[in-house]
């Protein structure tokens, strides 16, 4: 029989026991939209990390630290000898920083600067930790949600502060928003060459007395403006903000030449005559570049270290989310395709002697069987459609939900749920062979039946 | 339309089909050997479970021969495939059932257009055999009906019409005339006539109506028990075997 044929008796077949076959079609798209709308929270939860690591500038970034004090990131001792051993450890300051900034397809190099403080504010010493904060920070999303604004300009004296950091200087953080604070630190101060004992706390560094004469350690105060208080806890890249409580202009962090931990790793050292960075970030244009620009850095010596396996992790793990969300909503498909088949096999009850005539008047078993199959077939396309509608809907639903919840906490909304393309299409062609799978059994049985039996039946 | 076997339409040689219940061997059909002329209106006459039906089913293609050879145009029914069969089914012969077997959902019109759907005719060629073949039996302005429309002999002569739309040489009856009263029973014996003389029809038809034989049949294969007692040829009444 031709298709048109076939698609026309198989379409006349559906619609004459409508009820029956619209109710196993809605178990067909009931099963579909589980599946869909479980697939699509899956890609909607992958795409919105993804986004949301990726905003982090994390994925773009490549951590430069000396090879003094790093022994590998994450690598085996013995690649990291090997990488040791084809070039020599350099010190990590700024002329090492200015080659960086000069390579090919590298946006931004930028110190990691944190260091212990006392902040004043009404009167009362409060003790903690700041961090430098470049720029790029502003548009990456680090402090997105956050009360108040972003500092004014690069080298503007103002600060950002944490909210539980806010909450100690006050019990209404947000009328702390364009007041000042004070910030006491200590500023290292390089000591003049073969000069003794400084006139505050100092220390002198070298091996067997040939390197430079150490530096002194001078309290200084810093006045600062709040700006804003962020409620959450702002990522500023591997080891970049983490702890810290008070956020200034990275380009005020490095005028206040703060000590930091690896000053006193300079003196044991005896490399404290220039100032060397504990560690380096390095903003590459894209995540694709960041190999080969983590490869010409570590040619220059320098030991370093990025996140792109721990994307290829997350990917493998939103696969395996996915896959297992994917057999969950079969579940309820696998229960659909019981439906076609009983459809099915009552159509052949009902429909024996029809069969019989059709096989007296010339229908082969394939005729039969291609039947049987075009039913299923449609039913499933038709199932497919409604149920990729329906699993849509379901997943907007679930968005709707939980952007309320979201919005109750005071958290932005997000976009949790996807129905790309491929997901839609390859919905419907699986709801259409399992439906195929499933009137496999009845259309063989109904094109077996034997012609003479089937036209005495009553 | 008419075919040639040697000047036999078909030819069952030693024909026996017999089936197992339990047990028991039943002999629905033993024996047969039977030359079915072409362009003849032969009837089948036996009592009920005599075999009858169930040798025209083998001479239709829907069952096959425990033994023996059922012959159509130098071909063997029984070493046929299930889709060389069904091809026989669709061109060669055409079925008409004491029940009709219209299939009630559709219109008459499709119900005759259904053997040109299996047997892939051009959607273009369809409406006009279609036409011609419901002009044949008067039912040209019923085309639109429903079978339950219908009565009895209407229902009858549009399955006429769908076994004509094909145009095969042999026409199978299967007790054509047996849910009908004798006045319906005789227009569609009239128009089984008028296909066999007209057209040059070979027309087997099985009945157990003895005169409807005697008046319409070129010669009556009488069958009993399975068996093929005797061909009377008319007039005259010669007896062949």
């Amino acid at each position: 029989m031709k298709i048109t044929d076939l698609t026309e008796l198989a379409l006349r077949n559906l619609r004459e026991a409508i009820l029956r076959n619209s109710l196993t079609t809605v178990g067909v798209a009931v099963g579909v939209a589980s599946l869909v709308a479980m697939l699509s929270l899956g890609v909607g939860l992958q795409q919105f990390a993804s986004q949301r690591l990726e905003s982090t500038g994390l994925f773009n970034a490549v951590f430069v630290a000396s090879r003094y004090n790093v022994r590998g990131y994450g690598r085996s001792p013995r690649q990291n000898q090997n990488a040791e051993t084809s070039k020599p450890a350099r010190p990590l300051d700024e002329i090492a920083r200015q080659e960086i900034a000069r390579l090919p397809n590298v946006n931004e190099v930028y110190p990691e600067i944190r260091f212990m403080t006392e902040v004043r504010y009404a009167g009362k010493p409060y003790p903690t930790m700041v961090a430098g904060v470049p720029e790029s920070s502003h548009t990456d999303g680090a402090f997105d949600g956050m009360q108040g604004a972003f500092f004014s300009s690069p080298d503007a004296d103002e600060a950002i502060l944490q909210i539980q950091f806010a909450k100690d200087l006050s019990a209404q953080p947000s009328s702390l928003i364009g007041k000042d604070l004070v910030l006491r630190y200590a500023e290292r101060e390089a000591l003049p060459a073969q000069k003794g004992a400084a006139n505050a706390a100092s220390t002198s560094g070298g091996s067997g007395g040939s390197a430079g004469a150490g530096f002194s350690v001078v309290p200084h105060e810093k006045k600062l403006r709040i700006v804003g208080i962020v409620s959450t806890e702002p990522e500023g890249g591997f080891g970049g903000f983490g702890r810290s409580r008070v956020f200034i202009p990275l380009a005020i962090a490095e005028t206040l030449s703060a000590t930091e931990v690896n000053d006193l790793r300079d003196v044991l050292n005896g490399s404290n005559k220039a100032r060397t960075y504990g560690s380096l970030t390095v903003r590459v244009k894209s995540p694709a570049q960041v190999p080969q620009v983590e490869a010409a850095i570590k040619n220059m010596g320098f030991a370093t270290f990025s996140l792109l396996d721990t994307t290829r992790n997350l990917r493998l793990f939103f696969t395996v989310i996915d896959l297992l969300l994917g057999i969950f909503g079969s579940l309820a498909l696998a229960v659909a395709t019981l439906g076609i088949v009983n459809t099915l096999v009552m159509a052949i009850l009902e429909r024996r002697r029809e069969i019989g005539v059709f096989k007296a008047l010339g229908a082969d078993d394939r005729d039969i069987k291609q039947l049987f199959f075009a039913e299923a077939g449609v039913m499933g396309l038709a199932g497919g459609i409604s149920g990729v509608a329906l699993g849509w809907l379901i997943g907007r639903g679930v968005m709707w939900g939980t952007n309320i919840y979201l919005s109750h906490r005071n958290l932005p909304a997000v976009n949790i749920s996807s129905v790309p393309l491929w997901l839609a299409l390859g919905a419907i062609a699986f709801a259409i062979v399992v439906s195929l799978v499933a009137g496999l059994y009845p259309a063989s049985r109904a094109a077996h039946l034997n012609p003479v039996e089937a036209l005495r039946y009553e | 339309m008419s075919s040639s076997n040697n000047g036999f339409a078909i030819r069952a040689e030693s024909v026996s089909r017999h089936y197992q219940m339990g047990a028991a061997l039943i002999r629905a059909v033993d024996d047969v050997s039977l030359e079915v002329r072409a362009g003849e209106f032969l009837a089948l006459l036996g009592s009920s479970g005599s075999g009858k039906s169930t040798l025209l089913n083998l001479l239709a293609g829907l069952d096959r021969p425990t033994s023996g050879a059922i012959i159509v145009r130098g071909r063997n029914l029984a070493e046929m495939d299930t889709h060389e069969l069904a091809r026989y089914r669709s061109l060669t012969v055409g079925m008409v059932f004491q029940a009709f077997n219209l299939l009630p959902r559709m219109t008459l019109e499709e119900n005759v257009e259904l053997p040109l759907r299996l047997a892939e005719v051009e959607r273009a060629d369809r409406a006009a055999r279609v036409q011609e073949s419901l002009e044949r039996v008067g039912l040209l302005k019923r085309r639109e009906h429903r079978p339950s429309e219908l009565s009895g002999g209407e229902q009858q002569r549009a399955a006429l019409a769908r076994a004509l739309v094909n145009r095969p040489a042999i026409l199978l009856a299967d007790e054509p005339t047996g849910n009908l009263d004798s006045a319906t029973g005789e227009e569609i014996m009239l128009l089984l006539k008028n296909f066999n003389q007209s057209m040059g029809m070979t027309i087997v038809m099985v009945t157990h109506e003895h005169p409807l034989a005697e008046r319409f049949a070129d010669r009556i294969a009488t069958v009993a028990d399975g068996k093929l007692v005797s061909v009377t040829e008319k007039p005259g009444g010669r007896v062949q075997s």
